[in-house]
């Protein structure tokens, strides 16, 4: 289709304009992240040799994002094969990350089949997977209740939690439930007041040494509010975290790798396991997006981050399906 | 590009309008009025109707959608492809309603009686 092309161009020449990393890649298998020395980063493709030297002194976690399970349309009919797919790499990764996070739209419509398949799935890991909601888990008549029942025990709030893991902090953010409808604003999500105070007294009593890992569904940056992706109230959140030496945050929605670094503040977002979505503004709107089917694993992923104490920052590392 | 999706909205779209004119030209049209959701857009975004009608939103999308009103007053569940939610409106009134799975989305229902 030469206009699907066409914007596959002006995307990857916005991307550049921008001084990003190559956007139009696949849905993928994760991302995997090295934190060394307290900062998160990226290490490009997966190479084992930096997950190998994460392992000698720190540790790894992993993020999947936006498995969108039961998502069976022509930009990718088995949403749930891919994600099962990217569950099968990651196990046989030759270093296995400590913990998993998976970063919303776990399910395309909250439906209870979908998130039985979807946990059935996640059972072959065998680490522990942290997850939080993305929009679709919360798109039951009940605003939540599905995803609350199953995911929600022990959580604060609507879902929201931190916990630990050799010496990084990471909190878990939910800005799902809060969506300012676009009548007069630009229809952004929100984390609102309740869920802030939360983390302003949760984050009070760390150090500023303390490596801090936030995750959310959306993105805590406005990438483009025109297609709604950003959170309107992130920057107070942000503003609890000013005085930590590293901070990454990790996001998923959009279905493509997008970063920016802003002071101690590095922001990444996720591929999806299921399905591209076009570059900001390089399309009428925002949705599944098909791509050739012998290309689809090229732009699926998912993302690791090595972390080795007191030596380099946090390291992000990008898996296509396809590798 | 003219999709078939698109071709089709703008075709509801129009009989649509045309229920919702105040002089409909049928008790059966003005009781039943349809709401098209493609590429991400309810169309029409405002729809004028009678007390009593029923409006039933179709996603022609391949990305779901819902549809809540602002207060809660309605709301459906996620609609995937080709899904429908109808909501019957007695009483006269504006009805904001937005997507919850894509907020920017936005459409309104006036209900007021034929003629006023």
């Amino acid at each position: 289709m030469a206009d699907r092309d066409e914007n596959e161009q002006k995307g990857a020449a916005q991307m550049n304009r921008r001084g990003l990393l190559k956007c139009m890649s696949w849905a993928g298998t994760g991302v995997l992240w090295t934190v060394s020395g307290g900062v998160p980063r990226t290490l490009g493709l997966l190479g084992e040799a930096h997950a190998a030297e994460a392992q000698a002194s720190g540790f790894t976690f992993l993020q999947i994002s936006d498995s969108h399970v039961g998502f069976d349309k022509p930009a990718n009919p088995n949403a749930l094969g891919t994600f099962q797919e990217a569950i099968a790499k990651v196990n046989a990764m030759p270093t296995p990350p400590a913990f998993i996070i998976h970063t919303g739209d776990i399910t395309h419509l909250s439906k209870d089949k979908e998130f039985d398949d979807a946990d059935q799935a996640m059972k072959a890991l065998k680490q522990k997977v942290y997850v939080i909601p993305g929009e679709h888990d919360v798109a039951d008549a009940d605003n939540g209740k599905a995803y609350l029942d199953r995911y929600g025990k022990g959580t604060k709030g609507k879902g929201w939690y931190s916990f630990d893991q050799g010496g990084v902090h990471l909190i878990a953010l939910i800005n799902v439930f809060n969506f300012e409808p676009g009548f007069k604003s630009a229809g952004l999500a929100k984390l609102g007041d309740e869920q802030l105070e939360w983390m302003e007294k949760d984050v009070k009593g760390l150090s500023a040494s303390t490596p801090i890992v936030v995750f959310a569904h959306l993105p805590l940056w406005t990438v483009y509010q025109e297609w709604g992706w950003g959170t309107e109230d992130a920057p107070r959140a942000l503003a609890y975290l000013k005085r930590f030496g590293s901070v990454t945050v990790l996001n998923g929605h959009i279905h493509q790798i997008q970063q920016k670094v802003e002071g101690n503040v590095s922001f990444h977002t996720a591929r999806s396991t299921a399905f591209p979505q076009p570059a900001p503004g390089s399309a009428p709107a925002p949705g599944p997006m098909k791509v050739p089917a012998e290309e689809l694993h090229s732009v699926l992923g998912v993302r690791t981050v090595n972390y080795v104490r007191g030596k380099n920052p946090l390291a992000v590392v990008e898996t296509p399906l396809g590798a | 590009m003219i999709s078939k999706a698109g071709l089709l909205a703008g075709a509801l779209g129009l009989a649509a309008l045309v229920a919702a004119a105040p002089r409909a030209p049928s008790a059966e049209a003005a009781n039943s009025v349809a709401v098209q959701i493609d590429n991400f857009h309810y169309t029409p975004a405002m729809l004028v109707v009678a007390p009593g009608t029923t409006v039933t939103w179709k996603n022609d999308d391949d990305s779901p959608h819902s549809v809540r009103e602002k207060d809660g007053k309605f709301k459906s569940a996620a609609l995937d492809t080709d899904d429908t939610f109808s909501q019957t409106f007695a009483a006269p009134g504006e009805y904001d309603y937005f997507c919850s799975i894509h907020p920017y989305m936005t459409g309104k229902i006036v209900v007021k009686p034929a003629g006023s």
